[in-house]
């Protein structure tokens, strides 16, 4: 009975609308508010990231490597706090196949902020 | 907490507590750790003081491990210094003279004239953009050491610490080959591994003392690039993914075989993902380190944008994006209904294969992504070099591998190889899977080039290191049992009397290396091995004893073997022949250096001297003249200019010198004293690349009139009217055959044809022949004053 099939704008069975809602209140529902913190800024770095691109579609590709360290400076920070985001989910902690029950919470800080350094150094390096 | 406004602290306060783990819990997942406790001290007696409290067993057990990682350093440093000590301290071969000289002028110009050098001495008249064109890695790290050196007092010339680079990054490779080894398998295997890296011969080719080549350092950052990804994916952490990032940046600095570690990984990444063994662990390590590498490895500019646009990495980015959707599907699936979760699953599934397919198909169709450039392409079709590109083809190193060579190079080793594999698909973790993709795809490529064997030693060392472990740990097991070996842990309880420590002490050493290779295993893995006290394969002592002697017999004829293949076959410095006469004495040709002695001695550094491409870098690097063509090769066209001249008659020849701007003329010639390599034996490969290159040379021109390749008197009347035959046998016949009815004889190819008697050469002048008559160099005579024609000197009767 739970066939995808798009019916246009209806609320009932699952037209995009109720999956849309069902969605979002099972986001508000089971997600901790630190953990919507860190989304919100994934969030924000994907919009810039899009926006980036687009510009870039509009105006053209020159220069390359400014357009590429931009874009990749977005797209490095989004993996690397959703590597973050995954790291404090007590969900992922309960998991035995992860085994990073050992990584303090300032070691996980620790990594995020090295890669990030790593990262944003040679963002500067090749912005040109 | 005290109050605060900043953001941090409020988030802070927001996360949950439930870290306090101990220290003491710290993950166990990592396989063949050894006993851990702290408990247990040995009881040392040490007469006249009594009993005193030693090391623990974890404490012998770090430093055995560090000593024996010594010994294998010094080992590797050792067996790789043949050359140094028969010849002298001088850099070998062909292209590390040009790495010597971009060092040279790092070290002395400084890294900004270094970056930004433009050569104007070599491809005269294009000159060479050396800054963009060049893998800068070796060069960097030479200059780091040598500052290094200076730093703790040691004042090396420069020229000694590129000789002796490679020697010491073996060591270093043998380090990395135990972290990867010991985070896939054990520690066992992983010092078993390092031991065999640090004198396995396929390794010593190409990091002999005076080696100082690319691969030098690139087999060190491959290793180093490998463990620290398999231990990014062991932990989870991203501080080691960046680490691992940072290990690709050095090894794409280093060598064009990045790619090979830019394609293994995401091929082990998917394997894992098809064998059902996603982890976040692993999505952590794959993404930080493919973005973090992406991004660093365009930073040399050799590389460029090629790390976005060409397909040979776009496996990688297909990777990343296949993880990406798992991992959001996954996410999706955490806090939504199974029935929602499908409906957004084929939705999220369909938009981003079909977002995909069309940006490949943009891409592929309006080439943006370029195709695979040729020398990898050969890689995949072995046969595309020989029929499309010859100056491929031409190189020697991209021959196809043969199974002696495969012997020769690994030794007993490629055979426990598959035992390797074996074990490995056995007890698949997390992490093994990457031994098998990576011995694989090696053992194909290397069956295409065998230059590629050094990429395929390595892995061939971990397998065998692994097959081995796992046999002795099966056999020693018997011998525990019967109490021939004594198990470590009587010696490491507390209350031992003082009988018992002296009974043991004795068998103490072989005690301790059985210890080591009992270290226990992955949980996960099956448990065919099994620790000492459960059942046996076999109770006979004799039979396991047999065996184990039989392991340490190959062993010994393996180390037999790289001590002779390194001094005999490895440590050629080819700048320098030797041969032994009856006597037993050596005999040093060095003909090359004579040469390129008087071009230095004799001429100006703008002087121009064509020659075959082989010895650019050396004429480059010794005689400091102008080249035209070198071992770089960017350009086949000035390559099939040159070819050309070499292989036209002698008018046509002159012209194309003098279009070229060239001053003198070199040739090597073995016919004297039977060196196979002359210009005359491959002048095959300047008829080819000039073939393809100028459609009026007819390869069939050259060839006897039943199709060979022959210079007696059957030679074809173009290959002896050749600029090269003339220059080659010019006053040879007048030396080894003075009368004219004798043959003339070329201890190379035989009978030579008549018309090498007598030749008289109008547009070229001999100017200098070695001692051997290895090397000639002529001089190219300018036109005449009027516009006649040059004629040739007039015979004395």
């Amino acid at each position: 009975m739970a066939s995808s099939s798009v019916s246009s704008g209806s609320g009932s069975g699952s037209g995009p609308k109720s999956v849309w809602g069902s969605l979002k209140s099972g986001y508000e529902a089971g997600v901790p508010l630190y953990l919507k913190v860190i989304d919100a800024y994934i969030l924000a770095v994907f919009m810039t990231g899009i926006v980036q691109f687009a510009y870039c579609m509009v105006v053209g590709t020159f220069p390359f490597n400014a357009f590429l360290a931009g874009f990749i400076s977005t797209v490095g920070t989004f993996v690397l706090t959703v590597s973050l985001r995954m790291q404090v989910n007590p969900q992922n902690l309960a998991d035995p196949a992860n085994s990073w029950q050992s990584l303090t919470l300032g070691r996980v800080v620790a990594d995020w902020l090295f890669a990030n350094l790593v990262l944003h150094m040679t963002v500067l390096n090749f912005i040109g | 907490m005290p109050p605060s406004h900043s953001i941090f602290d409020c988030c802070l306060a927001l996360l949950p507590t439930t870290r306090e783990q101990s220290a003491k819990e710290r993950e166990t997942r990592r396989v063949g750790s050894w006993d851990r406790s702290e408990g247990d001290k040995m009881h040392v007696h040490v007469p006249g003081v009594g009993y005193v409290r030693g090391l623990s067993q974890r404490q012998l057990a770090v430093i055995l491990r560090v000593c024996t990682l010594g010994t294998i350093w010094a080992v590797a440093f050792c067996i790789r210094m043949f050359s140094v000590l028969r010849y002298e301290s001088i850099i070998h071969e062909f292209d590390p003279w040009f790495n010597y000289r971009a060092t040279k002028v790092l070290v002395d110009d400084g890294t900004y004239a270094f970056w930004n050098w433009f050569d104007a001495s070599s491809w005269y008249p294009l000159g060479r953009i050396v800054g963009g064109t060049v893998y800068p890695g070796i060069m960097y790290t030479a200059a780091l050491l040598h500052r290094a050196y200076r730093v703790i007092g040691i004042d090396l010339d420069i020229r000694e610490v590129c000789v002796t680079l490679a020697p010491v990054f073996s060591g270093i490779t043998a380090l990395a080959t135990y972290m990867l080894t010991q985070q896939t398998w054990n520690e066992a295997a992983g010092l078993l591994a390092a031991a065999f890296v640090g004198i396995v011969p396929g390794y010593i080719a190409r990091s002999a003392a005076g080696s100082y080549d690319n691969e030098a350092v690139a087999i060190t950052a491959l290793i180093l690039t490998f463990a620290l990804f398999v231990k990014a994916v062991n932990t989870g952490s991203i501080a080691w993914a960046a680490l691992a990032s940072l290990s690709y940046l050095y090894m794409v600095s280093s060598w064009g075989g990045y790619i090979f570690v830019m394609n293994v990984i995401p091929i082990y990444v998917l394997t894992l993902l098809l064998m059902g063994r996603y982890t976040n662990r692993l999505y952590v390590s794959f993404c930080a380190f493919y973005v973090l590498g992406t991004l660093l490895s365009m930073q040399i500019r050799f590389v460029g944008f090629n790390a976005v646009q060409s397909s040979e990495h776009m496996g990688a980015l297909g990777v990343f994006g296949i993880l990406n959707l798992y991992c959001c599907a996954m996410w999706i699936q955490s806090f939504s209904s199974p029935q929602t979760f499908r409906a957004v699953l084929r939705l999220l599934l369909m938009g981003a294969l079909s977002l995909a397919g069309i940006a490949a198909v943009y891409g592929i169709y309006s080439g943006y992504i370029g195709p695979w450039t040729g020398r990898f392409y050969t890689l995949l079709d072995p046969t595309y070099a020989k029929r499309k590109i010859p100056i491929i083809a031409s190189v020697a190193e991209h021959q196809p591998t043969s199974w002696s060579a495969f012997f020769f190079e690994n030794h007993f080793l490629v055979m426990l190889m598959p035992v390797g594999i074996y074990h490995v698909l056995r007890n698949p973790n997390d992490t093994n899977v990457i031994l098998v993709v990576y011995g694989v795809f090696s053992t194909y490529f290397t069956g295409v080039m065998n230059r590629l064997m050094l990429v395929y030693t390595p892995m061939c060392c971990v397998l065998a290191a692994i097959a081995i472990s796992e046999l002795l740990s099966v056999w020693m097991v018997p011998l525990k049992q019967k109490g021939v070996i004594p198990s470590v842990r009587s010696l490491f309880r507390s209350d031992v009397s003082s009988e018992d420590a002296a009974s043991t002490s004795a068998a103490g050493s072989t005690s301790r290396k059985t210890a080591k290779r009992m270290s226990k295993r992955d949980a996960s893995s099956s448990t065919a091995v099994q620790q000492h006290g459960t059942a046996p394969v076999t109770d006979q002592v004799e039979v396991s004893l047999g065996l184990i002697l039989v392991v340490f017999g190959m062993g010994i004829a393996f180390v037999h073997h790289c001590v002779w293949s390194s001094s005999e076959m490895h440590s050629s410095p080819s700048v320098v022949l030797s041969y032994k006469v009856r006597s037993g004495d050596r005999v040093f040709i060095d003909d090359f250096r004579e040469a390129y002695q008087w071009l230095n001695q004799n001429t100006a550094s703008s002087t121009r001297v064509l020659s075959w491409w082989d010895y650019g870098y050396q004429l480059a690097g010794m005689s400091n003249v102008t080249t035209i063509v070198d071992n770089n090769t960017w350009n086949n066209t000035h390559i099939g200019t040159v070819g050309r001249c070499l292989n036209s008659d002698e008018v046509v020849a002159h012209r194309i010198a003098r279009k070229l701007d060239v001053d003198y003329v070199l040739v090597v010639f073995g016919g004297l004293i039977g060196y196979a390599s002359d210009d005359l034996n491959k002048l095959i490969w300047p008829i080819r690349i000039s073939g393809s290159v100028d459609p009026s040379v007819n390869e069939r021109d050259y060839l006897t009139a039943n199709g060979e390749y022959s210079i007696g008197d059957d030679a074809s009347e173009t290959l002896t009217n050749s600029l090269m035959f003339r220059l080659s046998y010019h006053r040879f016949a007048d030396v080894v055959a003075p009368s004219v009815e004798s043959p003339i004889r070329d201890q190379n190819r035989g009978t030579v044809s008549k018309k090498a008697r007598d030749i008289r050469l109008h547009s070229f002048e001999e100017v200098f022949t070695t001692g051997h008559w290895l090397v000639r160099i002529y001089r190219v005579k300018p036109p005449h004053a009027r516009g006649f024609p040059l004629l040739a000197p007039v015979a004395e009767t």
